[in-house]
Protein backbone atom coordinates (compact mmCIF):
# COMPACT_ATOMS: atom_id res chain seq x y z
CA UNK A 1 0.00 0.00 0.00
CA UNK A 2 1.34 3.76 -0.87
CA UNK A 3 1.30 6.64 1.36
CA UNK A 4 -1.46 7.84 -0.17
CA UNK A 5 -3.63 4.43 0.17
CA UNK A 6 -2.85 4.83 4.15
CA UNK A 7 -3.78 8.66 4.01
CA UNK A 8 -7.27 7.71 2.51
CA UNK A 9 -7.50 5.05 4.64
CA UNK A 10 -6.69 7.12 7.92
CA UNK A 11 -8.83 9.97 6.70
CA UNK A 12 -11.99 7.34 5.86
CA UNK A 13 -11.42 5.80 9.82
CA UNK A 14 -11.27 9.13 11.49
CA UNK A 15 -14.09 10.60 9.55
CA UNK A 16 -16.75 9.61 12.02
CA UNK A 17 -14.35 11.43 14.96
CA UNK A 18 -14.67 14.51 12.75
CA UNK A 19 -18.50 14.48 12.61
CA UNK A 20 -20.13 17.67 13.41
CA UNK A 21 -22.46 17.82 16.70
CA UNK A 22 -25.31 17.87 14.19
CA UNK A 23 -26.52 14.09 13.17
CA UNK A 24 -24.94 14.46 9.66
CA UNK A 25 -23.36 10.79 8.56
CA UNK A 26 -19.73 11.89 7.75
CA UNK A 27 -18.40 11.22 3.78
CA UNK A 28 -16.38 8.45 4.83
CA UNK A 29 -19.45 6.70 6.55
CA UNK A 30 -21.47 7.72 3.96
CA UNK A 31 -18.97 5.90 1.11
CA UNK A 32 -18.41 2.88 3.04
CA UNK A 33 -22.67 2.23 3.62
CA UNK A 34 -22.77 3.02 0.17
CA UNK A 35 -20.04 0.76 -1.49
CA UNK A 36 -21.32 -1.67 0.99
CA UNK A 37 -25.10 -1.39 -0.93
CA UNK A 38 -23.56 -1.37 -4.41
CA UNK A 39 -22.25 -4.27 -3.67
CA UNK A 40 -25.32 -5.72 -1.96
CA UNK A 41 -26.71 -4.85 -5.39
CA UNK A 42 -24.48 -7.41 -7.80
CA UNK A 43 -24.73 -9.94 -4.96
CA UNK A 44 -28.40 -9.87 -5.29
CA UNK A 45 -27.76 -9.42 -9.23
CA UNK A 46 -26.05 -13.13 -8.58
CA UNK A 47 -29.00 -14.58 -7.44
CA UNK A 48 -30.44 -14.48 -11.11
CA UNK A 49 -27.71 -16.59 -12.03
CA UNK A 50 -28.35 -18.91 -9.35
CA UNK A 51 -31.58 -18.95 -10.57
CA UNK A 52 -31.17 -19.80 -14.07
CA UNK A 53 -28.57 -22.38 -13.17
CA UNK A 54 -30.48 -24.06 -10.94
CA UNK A 55 -33.87 -24.11 -12.80
CA UNK A 56 -31.86 -25.40 -15.57
CA UNK A 57 -30.71 -28.54 -13.80
CA UNK A 58 -34.15 -29.15 -12.25
CA UNK A 59 -35.59 -29.59 -16.15
CA UNK A 60 -35.01 -31.41 -18.76
CA UNK A 61 -32.31 -31.06 -21.52
CA UNK A 62 -35.15 -30.94 -23.90
CA UNK A 63 -36.45 -27.08 -22.14
CA UNK A 64 -33.42 -25.79 -21.23
CA UNK A 65 -32.94 -23.02 -23.64
CA UNK A 66 -36.44 -21.90 -22.96
CA UNK A 67 -35.70 -22.02 -19.32
CA UNK A 68 -32.72 -19.86 -19.82
CA UNK A 69 -34.64 -17.72 -21.51
CA UNK A 70 -37.14 -16.85 -19.20
CA UNK A 71 -34.23 -16.08 -16.97
CA UNK A 72 -32.51 -14.04 -19.08
CA UNK A 73 -35.91 -12.30 -20.36
CA UNK A 74 -36.97 -11.45 -16.40
CA UNK A 75 -33.97 -9.86 -15.47
CA UNK A 76 -33.71 -7.41 -18.69
CA UNK A 77 -37.23 -6.45 -18.26
CA UNK A 78 -37.62 -6.66 -14.57
CA UNK A 79 -34.75 -3.72 -13.99
CA UNK A 80 -36.44 -2.03 -17.28
CA UNK A 81 -39.41 -1.63 -15.87
CA UNK A 82 -38.86 -0.82 -11.96
CA UNK A 83 -36.91 2.23 -14.03
CA UNK A 84 -39.90 3.01 -16.34
CA UNK A 85 -42.65 2.10 -13.07
CA UNK A 86 -41.76 0.08 -10.71
CA UNK A 87 -39.36 1.78 -8.25
CA UNK A 88 -41.84 4.98 -7.76
CA UNK A 89 -44.60 2.60 -7.36
CA UNK A 90 -43.19 0.60 -4.93
CA UNK A 91 -41.73 4.01 -3.17
CA UNK A 92 -44.26 6.44 -3.98
CA UNK A 93 -43.13 9.07 -1.39
CA UNK A 94 -46.46 10.77 0.34
CA UNK A 95 -49.77 8.25 0.00
CA UNK A 96 -52.75 7.16 0.80
CA UNK A 97 -51.07 3.83 2.00
CA UNK A 98 -52.18 1.42 -0.56
CA UNK A 99 -51.80 3.03 -3.98
CA UNK A 100 -49.41 5.96 -4.93
CA UNK A 101 -46.97 6.43 -7.81
CA UNK A 102 -44.52 8.99 -7.95
CA UNK A 103 -44.00 9.30 -12.07
CA UNK A 104 -42.36 7.61 -14.75
CA UNK A 105 -38.29 7.47 -14.94
CA UNK A 106 -36.13 8.58 -12.07
CA UNK A 107 -35.31 11.33 -10.41
CA UNK A 108 -33.01 11.70 -7.74
CA UNK A 109 -34.12 15.33 -6.79
CA UNK A 110 -31.80 17.16 -4.29
CA UNK A 111 -30.74 14.91 -1.73
CA UNK A 112 -30.69 12.41 -3.95
CA UNK A 113 -26.88 12.37 -3.99
CA UNK A 114 -26.43 13.31 -0.38
CA UNK A 115 -26.22 11.50 3.30
CA UNK A 116 -29.67 13.10 3.74
CA UNK A 117 -31.07 10.80 1.06
CA UNK A 118 -31.39 7.63 3.41
CA UNK A 119 -29.84 8.65 6.48
CA UNK A 120 -26.71 8.13 4.76
CA UNK A 121 -26.88 4.94 3.90
CA UNK A 122 -27.03 5.22 0.24
CA UNK A 123 -27.76 7.12 -2.85
CA UNK A 124 -30.93 7.17 -5.22
CA UNK A 125 -29.09 5.43 -8.01
CA UNK A 126 -28.17 2.84 -5.04
CA UNK A 127 -31.51 2.85 -3.84
CA UNK A 128 -32.86 1.94 -7.15
CA UNK A 129 -30.32 -0.30 -8.18
CA UNK A 130 -30.69 -2.67 -5.22
CA UNK A 131 -34.37 -2.73 -5.32
CA UNK A 132 -34.33 -3.61 -8.87
CA UNK A 133 -32.96 -6.90 -8.61
CA UNK A 134 -35.23 -7.47 -5.72
CA UNK A 135 -37.83 -6.81 -7.92
CA UNK A 136 -36.70 -8.82 -10.94
CA UNK A 137 -36.28 -12.01 -8.46
CA UNK A 138 -39.90 -12.48 -7.70
CA UNK A 139 -41.12 -13.51 -11.76
CA UNK A 140 -38.28 -15.47 -11.45
CA UNK A 141 -39.60 -17.77 -8.70
CA UNK A 142 -42.56 -18.01 -10.89
CA UNK A 143 -40.36 -19.25 -14.23
CA UNK A 144 -40.07 -22.60 -12.28
CA UNK A 145 -42.90 -23.58 -11.14
CA UNK A 146 -44.28 -23.32 -14.65
CA UNK A 147 -41.45 -24.55 -16.66
CA UNK A 148 -41.36 -27.17 -19.54
CA UNK A 149 -45.09 -26.39 -20.33
CA UNK A 150 -45.87 -22.50 -20.43
CA UNK A 151 -45.89 -20.85 -24.05
CA UNK A 152 -42.77 -18.10 -24.32
CA UNK A 153 -44.90 -15.17 -24.99
CA UNK A 154 -47.04 -16.10 -22.46
CA UNK A 155 -44.86 -15.88 -19.74
CA UNK A 156 -43.27 -13.16 -21.04
CA UNK A 157 -46.00 -10.96 -20.34
CA UNK A 158 -47.38 -12.23 -17.17
CA UNK A 159 -44.05 -11.79 -15.68
CA UNK A 160 -43.46 -7.95 -17.05
CA UNK A 161 -46.94 -7.16 -15.49
CA UNK A 162 -46.30 -9.22 -12.44
CA UNK A 163 -43.19 -7.36 -11.50
CA UNK A 164 -44.10 -4.11 -12.94
CA UNK A 165 -47.29 -3.64 -10.97
CA UNK A 166 -48.48 -6.43 -8.61
CA UNK A 167 -44.54 -6.84 -6.87
CA UNK A 168 -44.55 -3.17 -6.77
CA UNK A 169 -47.85 -1.99 -5.47
CA UNK A 170 -48.15 -5.00 -2.93
CA UNK A 171 -44.37 -3.88 -2.14
CA UNK A 172 -45.09 -0.05 -1.42
CA UNK A 173 -47.45 -1.82 1.97
CA UNK A 174 -44.50 -2.32 3.46
CA UNK A 175 -41.61 -1.21 2.41
CA UNK A 176 -43.16 2.15 0.52
CA UNK A 177 -44.03 3.22 4.41
CA UNK A 178 -47.69 2.17 3.19
CA UNK A 179 -50.80 0.51 5.51
CA UNK A 180 -49.33 -2.71 6.79
CA UNK A 181 -45.73 -1.19 7.56
CA UNK A 182 -47.90 1.99 9.85
CA UNK A 183 -49.80 -1.74 11.38
CA UNK A 184 -46.36 -2.45 12.53
CA UNK A 185 -46.21 -5.86 10.31
CA UNK A 186 -42.13 -6.72 9.86
CA UNK A 187 -40.39 -7.84 6.33
CA UNK A 188 -36.51 -7.46 6.67
CA UNK A 189 -35.40 -8.46 3.43
CA UNK A 190 -38.94 -9.94 1.42
CA UNK A 191 -40.06 -13.36 3.17
CA UNK A 192 -43.70 -11.89 2.00
CA UNK A 193 -42.61 -9.12 -0.09
CA UNK A 194 -40.49 -10.89 -2.71
CA UNK A 195 -40.77 -14.84 -1.92
CA UNK A 196 -44.41 -15.17 -0.80
CA UNK A 197 -45.53 -12.94 -4.05
CA UNK A 198 -43.50 -14.89 -5.85
CA UNK A 199 -44.68 -18.07 -4.39
CA UNK A 200 -48.25 -17.36 -5.18
CA UNK A 201 -47.75 -16.63 -8.45
CA UNK A 202 -46.14 -19.78 -8.96
CA UNK A 203 -49.10 -21.61 -7.50
CA UNK A 204 -51.33 -19.87 -9.17
CA UNK A 205 -49.48 -20.32 -12.55
CA UNK A 206 -49.14 -24.21 -11.73
CA UNK A 207 -52.67 -24.63 -11.18
CA UNK A 208 -54.09 -23.00 -13.59
CA UNK A 209 -51.72 -24.63 -16.52
CA UNK A 210 -52.33 -28.17 -15.15
CA UNK A 211 -48.87 -30.35 -14.53
CA UNK A 212 -46.65 -31.52 -17.09
CA UNK A 213 -47.71 -34.56 -19.42
CA UNK A 214 -47.06 -37.97 -18.16
CA UNK A 215 -46.34 -36.70 -14.47
CA UNK A 216 -49.81 -37.58 -12.56
CA UNK A 217 -51.41 -41.45 -13.63
CA UNK A 218 -54.98 -41.36 -13.64
CA UNK A 219 -54.78 -44.02 -10.43
CA UNK A 220 -52.58 -41.20 -8.33
CA UNK A 221 -48.98 -42.90 -9.30
CA UNK A 222 -47.01 -39.82 -9.49
CA UNK A 223 -44.29 -40.33 -12.08
CA UNK A 224 -40.90 -39.12 -11.34
CA UNK A 225 -39.30 -36.48 -14.03
CA UNK A 226 -35.93 -36.23 -12.97
CA UNK A 227 -33.48 -32.39 -13.73
CA UNK A 228 -30.81 -33.23 -16.29
CA UNK A 229 -28.04 -31.64 -14.89
CA UNK A 230 -27.53 -31.83 -11.27
CA UNK A 231 -24.12 -30.25 -11.01
CA UNK A 232 -25.92 -27.11 -12.68
CA UNK A 233 -28.62 -27.45 -10.02
CA UNK A 234 -26.02 -27.57 -7.08
CA UNK A 235 -24.11 -24.48 -8.15
CA UNK A 236 -26.90 -22.62 -9.04
CA UNK A 237 -28.00 -23.16 -5.09
CA UNK A 238 -24.88 -22.41 -3.69
CA UNK A 239 -24.98 -19.09 -6.27
CA UNK A 240 -28.32 -18.31 -4.85
CA UNK A 241 -27.24 -18.93 -1.25
CA UNK A 242 -24.02 -16.18 -1.76
CA UNK A 243 -26.50 -13.83 -3.45
CA UNK A 244 -28.23 -13.73 0.11
CA UNK A 245 -25.43 -11.91 1.63
CA UNK A 246 -25.90 -9.59 -0.34
CA UNK A 247 -29.83 -10.30 -0.13
CA UNK A 248 -29.72 -9.97 3.47
CA UNK A 249 -27.05 -7.87 4.53
CA UNK A 250 -28.08 -4.98 1.78
CA UNK A 251 -31.42 -4.74 3.51
CA UNK A 252 -29.55 -3.12 6.79
CA UNK A 253 -29.48 -0.87 4.17
CA UNK A 254 -26.29 0.65 5.67
CA UNK A 255 -23.25 -1.16 6.22
CA UNK A 256 -23.81 -0.64 9.84
CA UNK A 257 -21.40 -3.25 11.26
CA UNK A 258 -23.50 -4.61 13.93
CA UNK A 259 -26.63 -5.04 11.87
CA UNK A 260 -24.83 -6.32 8.88
CA UNK A 261 -22.42 -9.03 10.73
CA UNK A 262 -25.84 -10.38 12.51
CA UNK A 263 -27.67 -10.67 9.43
CA UNK A 264 -25.26 -12.47 7.66
CA UNK A 265 -24.40 -14.98 10.39
CA UNK A 266 -28.40 -15.53 10.98
CA UNK A 267 -28.50 -15.68 7.13
CA UNK A 268 -26.26 -18.32 6.76
CA UNK A 269 -27.20 -20.56 9.97
CA UNK A 270 -30.21 -20.28 8.69
CA UNK A 271 -29.57 -21.85 5.19
CA UNK A 272 -27.15 -24.64 6.93
CA UNK A 273 -29.70 -25.64 9.35
CA UNK A 274 -32.43 -25.70 6.38
CA UNK A 275 -30.49 -28.09 4.55
CA UNK A 276 -30.10 -30.51 7.52
CA UNK A 277 -33.69 -29.88 8.45
CA UNK A 278 -34.73 -31.02 4.63
CA UNK A 279 -31.93 -33.86 5.23
CA UNK A 280 -33.24 -35.19 8.45
CA UNK A 281 -36.88 -35.18 7.24
CA UNK A 282 -36.61 -36.58 4.23
CA UNK A 283 -35.23 -39.95 6.09
CA UNK A 284 -39.09 -40.04 6.72
CA UNK A 285 -39.37 -40.97 3.41
CA UNK A 286 -36.61 -43.15 2.24
CA UNK A 287 -33.18 -44.02 3.56
CA UNK A 288 -31.55 -42.89 0.14
CA UNK A 289 -30.68 -39.03 0.54
CA UNK A 290 -32.02 -36.70 -2.30
CA UNK A 291 -30.01 -34.20 -2.98
CA UNK A 292 -32.76 -32.33 -4.60
CA UNK A 293 -34.62 -31.90 -1.65
CA UNK A 294 -31.11 -31.17 0.27
CA UNK A 295 -31.06 -27.80 -1.74
CA UNK A 296 -34.55 -27.18 -1.45
CA UNK A 297 -33.75 -27.00 1.84
CA UNK A 298 -31.02 -24.94 2.48
CA UNK A 299 -33.00 -22.61 0.21
CA UNK A 300 -36.28 -23.14 2.70
CA UNK A 301 -33.74 -22.21 5.38
CA UNK A 302 -32.53 -19.05 3.71
CA UNK A 303 -36.08 -18.02 2.55
CA UNK A 304 -37.39 -18.70 6.29
CA UNK A 305 -34.84 -16.16 8.11
CA UNK A 306 -35.25 -13.28 5.19
CA UNK A 307 -38.51 -11.73 7.06
CA UNK A 308 -36.48 -11.28 10.33
CA UNK A 309 -32.76 -12.21 9.99
CA UNK A 310 -31.90 -8.87 11.72
CA UNK A 311 -34.03 -9.40 14.64
CA UNK A 312 -32.68 -12.87 15.43
CA UNK A 313 -30.37 -14.45 17.74
CA UNK A 314 -28.48 -16.77 16.17
CA UNK A 315 -30.19 -20.16 18.04
CA UNK A 316 -33.55 -19.06 16.64
CA UNK A 317 -31.83 -18.76 13.47
CA UNK A 318 -31.11 -22.28 13.57
CA UNK A 319 -34.64 -23.42 14.63
CA UNK A 320 -36.35 -21.45 11.88
CA UNK A 321 -33.56 -23.24 9.50
CA UNK A 322 -34.54 -26.67 11.15
CA UNK A 323 -38.42 -25.78 10.81
CA UNK A 324 -38.25 -24.59 7.25
CA UNK A 325 -35.75 -27.59 6.14
CA UNK A 326 -38.64 -29.89 7.22
CA UNK A 327 -41.85 -27.54 5.87
CA UNK A 328 -40.30 -27.43 2.37
CA UNK A 329 -39.65 -31.56 1.71
CA UNK A 330 -43.39 -32.22 3.38
CA UNK A 331 -44.45 -29.59 1.00
CA UNK A 332 -43.05 -31.19 -2.09
CA UNK A 333 -44.67 -34.37 -1.03
CA UNK A 334 -48.19 -32.53 -0.45
CA UNK A 335 -47.96 -30.39 -3.95
CA UNK A 336 -47.48 -33.85 -5.68
CA UNK A 337 -50.03 -34.77 -3.66
CA UNK A 338 -52.73 -33.11 -4.93
CA UNK A 339 -51.37 -32.67 -8.09
CA UNK A 340 -49.72 -29.55 -8.37
CA UNK A 341 -47.00 -29.96 -10.52
CA UNK A 342 -43.55 -27.97 -9.85
CA UNK A 343 -40.60 -28.84 -11.50
CA UNK A 344 -38.45 -27.05 -9.29
CA UNK A 345 -40.07 -26.73 -5.89
CA UNK A 346 -40.01 -23.11 -6.28
CA UNK A 347 -43.76 -22.95 -4.39
CA UNK A 348 -42.79 -25.08 -1.67
CA UNK A 349 -39.23 -22.88 -0.85
CA UNK A 350 -40.63 -19.46 -1.39
CA UNK A 351 -44.92 -19.87 -0.83
CA UNK A 352 -44.42 -22.49 2.60
CA UNK A 353 -41.13 -20.96 4.04
CA UNK A 354 -42.34 -17.26 3.04
CA UNK A 355 -45.13 -17.76 5.20
CA UNK A 356 -43.39 -19.53 7.90
CA UNK A 357 -40.17 -17.03 7.93
CA UNK A 358 -43.10 -13.96 8.49
CA UNK A 359 -45.03 -15.80 10.99
CA UNK A 360 -41.66 -16.70 12.54
CA UNK A 361 -40.69 -12.98 13.10
CA UNK A 362 -44.26 -12.76 15.32
CA UNK A 363 -42.26 -15.61 17.34
CA UNK A 364 -39.14 -15.50 17.67
CA UNK A 365 -38.09 -12.24 17.30
CA UNK A 366 -36.38 -9.89 19.57
CA UNK A 367 -38.43 -7.00 19.03
CA UNK A 368 -41.16 -6.80 21.50
CA UNK A 369 -43.10 -4.55 19.18
CA UNK A 370 -43.77 -7.44 16.57
CA UNK A 371 -46.37 -9.64 16.43
CA UNK A 372 -48.04 -13.00 15.31
CA UNK A 373 -51.13 -11.37 14.57
CA UNK A 374 -49.82 -8.10 12.36
CA UNK A 375 -47.83 -11.03 11.02
CA UNK A 376 -50.42 -12.88 9.99
CA UNK A 377 -52.50 -9.89 8.68
CA UNK A 378 -50.10 -9.22 6.17
CA UNK A 379 -49.75 -12.80 4.65
CA UNK A 380 -53.42 -12.57 4.19
CA UNK A 381 -53.22 -9.36 2.70
CA UNK A 382 -50.16 -10.25 0.48
CA UNK A 383 -51.97 -13.64 -0.44
CA UNK A 384 -55.36 -12.06 -1.13
CA UNK A 385 -53.93 -9.56 -3.37
CA UNK A 386 -51.38 -11.57 -5.06
CA UNK A 387 -53.98 -14.33 -5.99
CA UNK A 388 -56.53 -12.47 -7.33
CA UNK A 389 -54.02 -10.58 -9.41
CA UNK A 390 -52.03 -13.49 -10.66
CA UNK A 391 -55.58 -15.31 -11.28
CA UNK A 392 -56.58 -12.00 -13.26
CA UNK A 393 -53.36 -12.33 -15.39
CA UNK A 394 -53.08 -15.77 -16.15
CA UNK A 395 -56.74 -16.59 -16.92
CA UNK A 396 -56.75 -13.37 -19.00
CA UNK A 397 -53.43 -14.55 -20.92
CA UNK A 398 -54.56 -18.41 -21.27
CA UNK A 399 -58.50 -16.36 -22.72
CA UNK A 400 -56.25 -14.92 -24.92
CA UNK A 401 -52.73 -15.83 -26.39
CA UNK A 402 -53.03 -18.92 -24.73
CA UNK A 403 -51.24 -20.12 -21.71
CA UNK A 404 -49.22 -23.48 -22.77
CA UNK A 405 -47.92 -25.46 -25.26
CA UNK A 406 -49.55 -27.84 -27.69
CA UNK A 407 -49.02 -31.78 -26.56
CA UNK A 408 -46.74 -32.43 -29.31
CA UNK A 409 -44.38 -29.59 -28.64
CA UNK A 410 -44.45 -30.25 -25.20
CA UNK A 411 -43.32 -33.75 -25.95
CA UNK A 412 -40.85 -33.00 -28.68
CA UNK A 413 -39.33 -30.16 -26.33
CA UNK A 414 -39.95 -26.47 -26.01
CA UNK A 415 -36.01 -25.46 -27.08
CA UNK A 416 -37.18 -26.97 -30.31
CA UNK A 417 -41.09 -25.82 -30.81
CA UNK A 418 -40.24 -21.98 -28.81
CA UNK A 419 -36.79 -21.41 -29.89
CA UNK A 420 -35.73 -23.80 -33.17
CA UNK A 421 -32.57 -24.49 -31.42
CA UNK A 422 -31.24 -26.89 -28.36
CA UNK A 423 -28.83 -26.48 -25.25
CA UNK A 424 -26.43 -29.38 -26.01
CA UNK A 425 -24.97 -30.10 -28.96
CA UNK A 426 -24.78 -33.80 -28.80
CA UNK A 427 -25.41 -35.13 -32.21
CA UNK A 428 -22.11 -36.37 -33.84
CA UNK A 429 -21.18 -33.94 -36.89
CA UNK A 430 -18.73 -32.85 -39.42
CA UNK A 431 -17.97 -30.23 -37.44
CA UNK A 432 -20.07 -27.79 -38.35
CA UNK A 433 -24.08 -27.46 -39.10
CA UNK A 434 -25.60 -27.98 -42.60
CA UNK A 435 -26.72 -24.61 -43.77
CA UNK A 436 -30.65 -24.39 -44.43
CA UNK A 437 -30.99 -24.17 -48.61
CA UNK A 438 -30.91 -20.89 -50.36
CA UNK A 439 -34.31 -18.25 -49.59
CA UNK A 440 -37.25 -19.62 -52.56
CA UNK A 441 -36.00 -23.01 -52.47
CA UNK A 442 -38.30 -24.75 -49.55
CA UNK A 443 -35.72 -24.58 -46.56
CA UNK A 444 -36.59 -28.14 -44.21
CA UNK A 445 -37.07 -25.67 -40.95
CA UNK A 446 -40.14 -24.24 -43.23
CA UNK A 447 -40.65 -27.70 -44.71
CA UNK A 448 -41.27 -29.30 -41.20
CA UNK A 449 -43.09 -26.36 -39.78
CA UNK A 450 -45.41 -27.15 -43.02
CA UNK A 451 -45.62 -30.46 -41.98
CA UNK A 452 -46.70 -29.66 -38.55
CA UNK A 453 -49.84 -28.37 -39.02
CA UNK A 454 -50.94 -30.73 -41.08
CA UNK B 1 -15.03 -63.60 -41.33
CA UNK B 2 -17.28 -63.25 -38.39
CA UNK B 3 -18.44 -59.95 -36.21
CA UNK B 4 -18.25 -60.68 -32.39
CA UNK B 5 -20.95 -58.28 -30.87
CA UNK B 6 -20.80 -58.12 -27.10
CA UNK B 7 -22.98 -55.90 -24.62
CA UNK B 8 -21.34 -55.44 -21.92
CA UNK B 9 -21.15 -53.42 -18.19
CA UNK B 10 -19.47 -49.78 -19.22
CA UNK B 11 -16.72 -51.02 -16.25
CA UNK B 12 -15.64 -54.19 -17.66
CA UNK B 13 -14.46 -52.13 -20.77
CA UNK B 14 -10.78 -51.68 -20.17
CA UNK B 15 -10.49 -55.47 -18.90
CA UNK B 16 -12.16 -55.98 -22.20
CA UNK B 17 -9.46 -54.00 -24.36
CA UNK B 18 -6.73 -55.97 -22.22
CA UNK B 19 -8.16 -59.01 -23.25
CA UNK B 20 -8.58 -59.07 -26.60
CA UNK B 21 -5.20 -57.38 -26.90
CA UNK B 22 -3.74 -60.71 -25.21
CA UNK B 23 -4.86 -62.87 -27.84
CA UNK B 24 -4.18 -60.60 -30.80
CA UNK B 25 -7.22 -58.39 -31.41
CA UNK B 26 -6.19 -54.38 -32.00
CA UNK B 27 -8.89 -52.75 -33.50
CA UNK B 28 -12.73 -53.00 -32.20
CA UNK B 29 -15.44 -50.24 -31.92
CA UNK B 30 -17.46 -49.67 -28.98
CA UNK B 31 -20.79 -47.70 -28.37
CA UNK B 32 -22.56 -46.52 -25.55
CA UNK B 33 -26.08 -48.31 -25.11
CA UNK B 34 -28.60 -49.24 -22.92
CA UNK B 35 -30.60 -52.21 -22.52
CA UNK B 36 -32.21 -54.65 -20.06
CA UNK B 37 -32.47 -58.59 -20.24
CA UNK B 38 -34.99 -61.06 -18.65
CA UNK B 39 -33.88 -59.90 -15.19
CA UNK B 40 -35.53 -55.97 -16.67
CA UNK B 41 -33.67 -53.02 -14.53
CA UNK B 42 -33.93 -51.38 -11.25
CA UNK B 43 -36.32 -49.00 -9.45
CA UNK B 44 -35.00 -45.45 -8.01
CA UNK B 45 -35.83 -42.89 -6.04
CA UNK B 46 -36.40 -39.02 -7.44
CA UNK B 47 -38.39 -36.61 -4.62
CA UNK B 48 -40.24 -39.36 -3.02
CA UNK B 49 -41.86 -41.23 -6.09
CA UNK B 50 -40.37 -44.24 -7.37
CA UNK B 51 -39.89 -44.87 -10.98
CA UNK B 52 -38.54 -47.99 -12.70
CA UNK B 53 -35.37 -47.69 -14.93
CA UNK B 54 -35.52 -50.59 -17.45
CA UNK B 55 -32.90 -49.23 -19.65
CA UNK B 56 -29.32 -49.72 -17.86
CA UNK B 57 -26.16 -48.42 -18.99
CA UNK B 58 -24.05 -50.67 -21.22
CA UNK B 59 -21.15 -50.92 -23.79
CA UNK B 60 -21.35 -52.35 -27.00
CA UNK B 61 -18.23 -53.70 -28.32
CA UNK B 62 -17.71 -54.63 -32.57
CA UNK B 63 -15.08 -56.73 -33.32
CA UNK B 64 -14.57 -58.16 -37.22
CA UNK B 65 -11.64 -61.61 -36.99
CA UNK B 66 -11.27 -63.80 -39.14
CA UNK B 67 -13.29 -67.27 -38.80
CA UNK B 68 -10.43 -69.38 -37.20
CA UNK B 69 -10.09 -66.78 -34.37
CA UNK B 70 -13.91 -66.09 -33.80
CA UNK B 71 -13.99 -68.89 -30.81
CA UNK B 72 -11.00 -67.96 -28.63
CA UNK B 73 -11.89 -63.84 -29.01
CA UNK B 74 -16.04 -65.28 -27.32
CA UNK B 75 -14.18 -67.05 -24.95
CA UNK B 76 -11.64 -64.74 -24.01
CA UNK B 77 -14.27 -61.50 -23.67
CA UNK B 78 -16.69 -64.31 -21.50
CA UNK B 79 -14.25 -65.02 -18.93
CA UNK B 80 -12.75 -61.07 -18.76
CA UNK B 81 -16.69 -59.66 -18.60
CA UNK B 82 -18.12 -62.09 -16.12
CA UNK B 83 -19.32 -60.97 -12.43
CA UNK B 84 -21.57 -63.67 -11.94
CA UNK B 85 -24.24 -61.18 -11.45
CA UNK B 86 -27.30 -59.67 -13.32
CA UNK B 87 -26.63 -57.40 -15.88
CA UNK B 88 -23.31 -58.86 -17.44
CA UNK B 89 -24.50 -59.14 -20.95
CA UNK B 90 -24.35 -61.30 -23.94
CA UNK B 91 -22.02 -62.01 -27.17
CA UNK B 92 -23.51 -62.39 -30.60
CA UNK B 93 -21.52 -64.14 -33.73
CA UNK B 94 -22.51 -63.38 -37.06
CA UNK B 95 -20.78 -63.88 -40.34
CA UNK B 96 -19.75 -61.04 -42.36
CA UNK B 97 -19.99 -60.97 -46.30
CA UNK B 98 -17.47 -58.05 -46.83
CA UNK B 99 -14.40 -55.98 -45.10
CA UNK B 100 -12.98 -52.98 -46.00
CA UNK B 101 -9.80 -51.28 -45.47
CA UNK B 102 -10.91 -47.48 -46.16
CA UNK B 103 -6.94 -46.47 -46.57
CA UNK B 104 -5.73 -48.87 -48.23
CA UNK B 105 -8.85 -50.55 -50.51
CA UNK B 106 -7.51 -53.81 -48.93
CA UNK B 107 -10.89 -56.35 -49.05
CA UNK B 108 -11.45 -58.98 -46.53
CA UNK B 109 -9.16 -60.74 -44.70
CA UNK B 110 -6.44 -58.10 -45.66
CA UNK B 111 -8.83 -55.28 -44.13
CA UNK B 112 -8.85 -56.88 -40.87
CA UNK B 113 -5.37 -58.84 -40.61
CA UNK B 114 -3.57 -56.91 -37.27
CA UNK B 115 -0.52 -56.81 -39.16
Amino acid sequence: MTRKHFALMAAILLAPTLATAEDAVSPGVFTANNVWMMLAAALVFIMHLGFASLEAGMTRAKNTVNILFKNVFIICAGILTYYLCGFNLMYPGDFNGFFGFAGFGLDPGATGMSPAYADGGYTYWTDFLFQAMFAATAATIVSGAVAERIKLPSFMVFSTVFVALVYTVAGSWKWGGGFLDAMGFYDFAGSTLVHSVGGWGALIGAMILGPRLGKYAKDGRITPIPGSNMPAATIGVFLLWLGWFGFNGGSVLSADPELTSLTLVTTCLAAAAGGIGAMIAFTFVSSKPDLSMALNGILAGLVGITAGADVMTPLSAIIIGLIAGGLVVGSVLLFDRIKIDDPVGAISVHLTCGIWGTLAVGIFSTNPEHSFITQLIGVACYGVFTVLCASALFLGIKATMGLRVSEEEELEGLDYGEHGMHAYDVAPSSGSASPAPAKGAEGSYARQAALATD
Amino acid sequence: MKKIEAIIKPFKLDDAKEALGAVGIEGLTMSEVRGFGRQKGHSELYRGAEYVVDFLPKVRLEIVVADEQAEKVTKALEEVCSTGRIGDGKIFVSPVEQAVRIRTGERDEGAISQH
